[in-house]
């Protein structure tokens, strides 16, 4: 009988093919994609450190607040790539690498404003422009909340 | 009796592909078939300032090309067939605005392309139209922010994904004139075997297009010897050795004559184009441009092109469903003329 009227007669068969296309189907280099993302990864930590070095030793700054100059520099950085069209490419050879540090964060951003920008500034760039990065803000505070509170328990326990 | 066996339309007049028209974008255009195409729009923004205009420039710009090619001009058109693979179509829709003739608005996602035309067929063979058009159009961006990410988004994408073909395609049918038939169309049935990844978009389909391939052949009584080539739309390499595992479990063995439009407009090296084309154009700009082209060349007699569609959104995606895919597949025949 037709393919259809297989699926129809039960999962059995369709799970069989959900196992051949699965076989089929070519896997995510996973070896290759975490080389990749600690190279790439690693030279975005590598770049920041240098900036941060920069900060500390031309304009001032100490070890503590040189962190927020050396964020604003990163997150132009990639925002700039986002604009001239590169992120996407090097987000596609680096994968992790180029999406955990904070300037995946800032690309995030910047492709929604630039996406929807063509709906308007309040409801387009306004309204969209957390769509990736919003959930990335809301399960990070509650991660921050739930670990604050493990910390207040233990340090009361201790008292 | 029009209809043959269960799903089959025989269309005794054999309606005429009067002209067809393909434009497609710069990538497209560096592709192996680059040369087939009757257009290669460089700006992908195709002067406009959003890329929804764009892809609606796609469509109107097909169906300018192929009325051209015929020499028939728009109050000539009876029937207008579009789809596209926005929300609500609005691709189709606005174009339609512009063209204002008479308009049937179609939603088969990438099998739009064969719907549309098996439709114009219909209405041209039963005496509806002197002239129908079918159209259809996708573009990679539109595409990205409809069922993925932002363009510009660094996410990385598998191995197994597909890349959307930015272009138009339309075909212009009448009832007689120079230029290859239309003698067939086989309807698909929706067929679900349970994928969900959007992902694996060709694994989704093969199912349907497998369906749909079998099923012409038992309600024609043909066997794959009586066609030059077998054809689907944009199964890509994951879904066209799936499709062609399935089609062989029913006796049926397609061997070389077996293709993908999605693997033959993109060439492997070509920079993100994972494991082929898709898209309402894929199919479109590969059949009209390509196919047809070594049709009149006489290196093929007889094709079935088997359009592949996806038919989900990302909100059923969102909601953990799996994906419903349907293909239709029409016969095209040498004609006389040429």
């Amino acid at each position: 009988m037709l393919v259809s009227v297989k699926a129809k007669r039960g999962l059995q068969i369709s799970s069989e093919y959900q196992k051949r296309a699965k076989e089929l189907t070519p896997r995510r280099p996973v070896v290759g994609n975490a080389i990749r993302a600690f190279l790439v990864g690693g030279l975005i930590c590598e770049l920041g450190q240098f900036i941060q070095q920069f900060f500390i030793a031309y304009f001032g700054f100490n070890e503590k607040n040189a962190g927020n100059p050396t964020v604003a520099v990163l997150i132009f950085i990639s925002t700039l790539l986002t604009g001239l069209g590169v992120y996407d490419r090097i987000g596609q050879w680096a994968g992790a690498g180029s999406a955990v540090p904070v300037t995946g964060f800032a690309n995030s951003m910047a492709s929604a404003a630039i996406e929807h920008r063509s709906e308007g500034t309040v409801l387009g760039i306004g309204g969209q422009m957390f769509k990736i990065a919003g959930p990335v803000i809301v399960f990070g505070t509650v991660a921050a909340f739930v670990v604050g509170l493990v910390k207040q328990i233990f340090e009361m326990a201790a008292k | 009796m029009p209809l043959i066996g269960q799903q089959t339309w025989q269309f005794d007049s054999k309606p005429v592909l009067l002209g067809t028209g393909t434009i497609v974008g710069p990538k497209e255009g560096k592709g192996p078939l680059g040369m087939d195409f009757d257009e290669i729009n460089e700006d992908p923004y195709f002067g406009q300032e959003s890329w929804e205009k764009a892809e609606r420039r796609f469509l109107e710009s097909a169906v300018e090309i192929a009325l051209r090619k015929a020499n028939v001009n728009r109050e000539q058109v009876d029937v207008l067939f579009a789809g596209d693979l926005l929300n609500q179509i609005i691709s189709a829709n606005f174009a339609a605005r512009t063209m204002a003739v008479p308009f049937l608005g179609l939603f088969g996602a990438c099998s739009t392309s064969m719907e549309g035309l098996a439709l114009a067929a219909m209405t041209v063979d039963a005496g509806f139209a002197a002239h129908a058009v079918a159209a259809t159009a996708s573009h990679n961006s539109t595409a990205e922010r409809q069922f993925r990410y932002p363009t510009e988004y660094g996410g990385q994408k598998p191995p197994s994904a597909q890349c959307t073909v930015t272009g138009g395609a339309a075909a212009l049918v009448g009832k007689n004139g120079p230029g290859p038939r239309l003698t067939h169309a086989t309807i698909g049935k929706v067929v679900d075997l349970g994928i969900k990844s959007p992902f694996e978009m060709g694994a989704a389909m093969a199912p349907a297009a497998a369906d749909t391939i079998v099923r012409h052949f038992r309600d024609t009584g043909r066997t794959p010897d009586d066609y030059d080539l077998i054809v689907t739309g944009d199964l890509s390499r994951v879904g066209l050795p799936l499709a062609t595992e399935l089609i062989e479990e029913q006796g049926i063995f397609l061997g070389d004559k077996f293709k993908d439009c999605g693997i033959l407009i993109f060439d492997p090296d070509q920079a993100e184009v994972f494991s082929g084309g898709s898209g309402c154009a894929c199919c479109g700009v590969v059949t009209y441009g390509h196919l047809l082209r070594r049709m009149q060349q006489g290196e093929l007699e007889r094709i079935l092109v088997c359009a592949t569609g996806a038919l989900l959104s990302p909100l059923s995606t969102q909601q953990g469903e799996s994906i419903p895919c349907v293909a239709h597949a029409v016969v095209m025949e040498r004609g006389s003329e040429g």
